[in-house]
């Protein structure tokens, strides 16, 4: 059991991590990696709703959809659901914690569009999970999205002194970047 | 443009990148006479090549960003990178096959991030895995030792090297793959079974690594570098073979002795770990760095479906460096004062 859970894990963080391999959420990954800071913030947020965003989505499919005989209706539903979550974790944050409710402030509604978000949901039923399965595949794929952000916020800092050819300035070699990380991601195949 | 700003001590450290380089390059002669003398003239038609695709390489990629051509071929730093890929690929390779490895070593991991000191990864363990990706069945053909099966001559290495299709070598697999291949042998089992086992690891492969060691050592003796990075790695790697050795049994991941003696182990924990671009910068981020290249290359080796993994372990590593290096930066010399006052 613990073994089959630890797998899982090991996974969904490095062997098919959401961004490197599986090439989700590429947007928050090139949009807030500036700055070690804001990465560590977006990482944060994302870990939270993504494992609540893929219980939830797991019941409204299994209590809602399925007795209705509507599965493909799942797309849209998730869209919906996760959206909810993401209004619901801004409320709770910001009237139990002001404090991390400021450093988080202007990303939560940015996970609304993350399709690594929605990957899991989709990914959680096509998979056949169950209900702690999905909380905890959600929770390994916004670790092994938290581990890549801040690493590659790190690097980017480093790059942003470098003296990159005009051509390749900004997102261009940020991309590169993250080609060249996701060959050397591909080390870790065969490891689970 | 930027004017250099250069802060407070002005000493001189007295050696300069060409002198380095240059250094490195003695320093790799022990490992590269050693896989001459049991892989055959093909190592050195994949130096050969390798330092001409390099030197050419190098020099497009200076005009094209408008650099004085001499001044950067003079520091040696494309042919360090040359040599190393071309130690890493199997003897005898074609030259197309060279030629790509290069290209992406030099174009792709270095002047495309701003040349010399500004890339992120070690361009020539970037041009290897772009390799082993993109062209897996040429790059797992091993050649066998001398020792065990007559290797090519001169000729036919540079037949070999041009692609001519009359020429055939003996190709066996490394101890590496043998070990992960194994099932249900005993260790020693496996080594009565295969004449590619030696004493401690591979045939020749014991050899080829104590002299990159010995390299190694006369290079951290020379203060090329310290010796964090490497000692990290080899610590690590042994601990961990150690913990899983197992007795010999079947499901033995190998002894600490037939890890540090095999594949690109020692190659690696001297020569590319201790790139100081690429790498941590910090003594004490060194040897996490080091350590962790340890850990990844044993996982990867054993568990992965990779026989050899230090390419993949140096760059997973370069990945997490900067963030190493963001946690472990050293105190400025006076701070501890204010340091205490908060």
């Amino acid at each position: 059991m613990i073994a089959e859970f630890a797998a899982l894990l090991l996974a969904t963080v490095l062997v098919n991590n959401f961004v490197l391999v599986q090439f989700l959420g590429l947007c928050p990954f090139m949009g807030v990696s500036n700055k070690v800071e804001t990465a560590m913030g977006m990482s944060m947020a994302t870990a939270f709703v993504l494992t609540l965003a893929s219980g939830c989505s797991y019941l409204a499919y299994h209590f809602v959809l399925a007795p209705l005989n509507l599965e493909y209706l799942r797309t849209i539903t998730f869209i919906l659901v996760i959206a909810a979550v993401v209004q619901f974790t801004e409320l709770l944050i910001r009237k139990t914690s002001p404090l991390l409710h400021r450093v988080l402030g202007v990303f939560l509604p940015l996970i609304t569009t993350n399709c690594a978000v929605l990957g899991v949901a989709l990914l959680n039923i096509n998979k056949a999970h169950s209900f702690v399965e999905s909380l905890w595949y959600g929770f390994g794929a916004a670790l092994g999205f938290a581990l890549v952000l801040v690493l590659f916020s790190a690097m980017r800092e480093r790059l942003a002194a470098a003296d990159v050819p005009a051509a390749f300035e900004g997102p261009a070699i940020g991309l590169i970047a993250a080609g060249l990380m996701s060959l050397a991601f591909m080390g870790f195949a065969g490891l689970v | 443009m930027m004017l250099q700003q250069v802060s407070a001590p002005h000493l001189r450290a007295g050696q300069s990148t060409e002198e380095i380089m240059l250094r490195v390059l003695l320093a790799l002669v022990p490992g590269i006479i050693a896989m001459a003398h049991f892989f055959g003239a093909g190592v050195f038609t994949n130096i050969i090549g390798a330092c001409i695709a390099a030197v050419l390489c190098e020099s497009l990629c200076l005009r094209l960003r408008d650099r004085p051509l001499l001044l950067y071929l003079k520091d040696y730093s494309a042919v360090v990178t040359a040599v190393l890929l071309a130690l890493a690929l199997p003897p005898y390779s074609p030259w197309w096959l060279i030629t790509i490895g290069t290209v992406a070593a030099i174009a792709l991991a270095k002047h495309v991030f701003g040349g010399l000191g500004s890339n992120p990864f070690n361009p020539a363990m970037v041009g290897y895995v772009v390799l082993l990706i993109s062209f897996p069945v040429q790059m797992t053909q091993w050649t066998a030792p001398s020792s065990l099966a007559a290797n090519p001559g001169v000729w036919d290495s540079v037949l070999a090297m041009i692609g001519s299709e009359a020429y055939d070598a003996v190709t066996m697999a490394t101890p590496l793959d043998l070990l992960k291949q194994n099932d249900g042998f005993m260790v020693s089992a496996l080594w009565q079974q295969y004449p590619q086992f030696g004493r401690f690891s591979g045939v020749g492969w014991e050899w080829i690594n104590l002299a990159f060691l010995a390299g190694g050592v006369w290079l951290l003796q020379q203060k090329i570098f310290t010796w964090h990075a490497p000692v990290g790695m080899l610590a690590v790697l042994g601990l961990m073979s150690a913990l899983f050795y197992d007795g010999g049994s079947s499901s033995s991941g190998g002894s600490p002795l037939f890890h540090w003696l095999s594949g690109a182990t020692m190659l690696g924990a001297f020569f590319i770990v201790t790139d100081p671009v690429s790498g941590a910068t910090s003594n004490l981020g060194r040897l996490i760095f080091g350590a962790l290249v340890g850990l990844l290359v044993y996982c990867i080796r054993v568990w992965g479906s990779y026989p050899d993994a230090v390419a993949f372990a140096v760059l997973l590593m370069n990945f997490a460096a900067p963030f190493i290096d963001y946690y472990t930066q050293p105190k400025p010399y006076g701070y501890q004062a204010r340091d205490a006052d908060k």
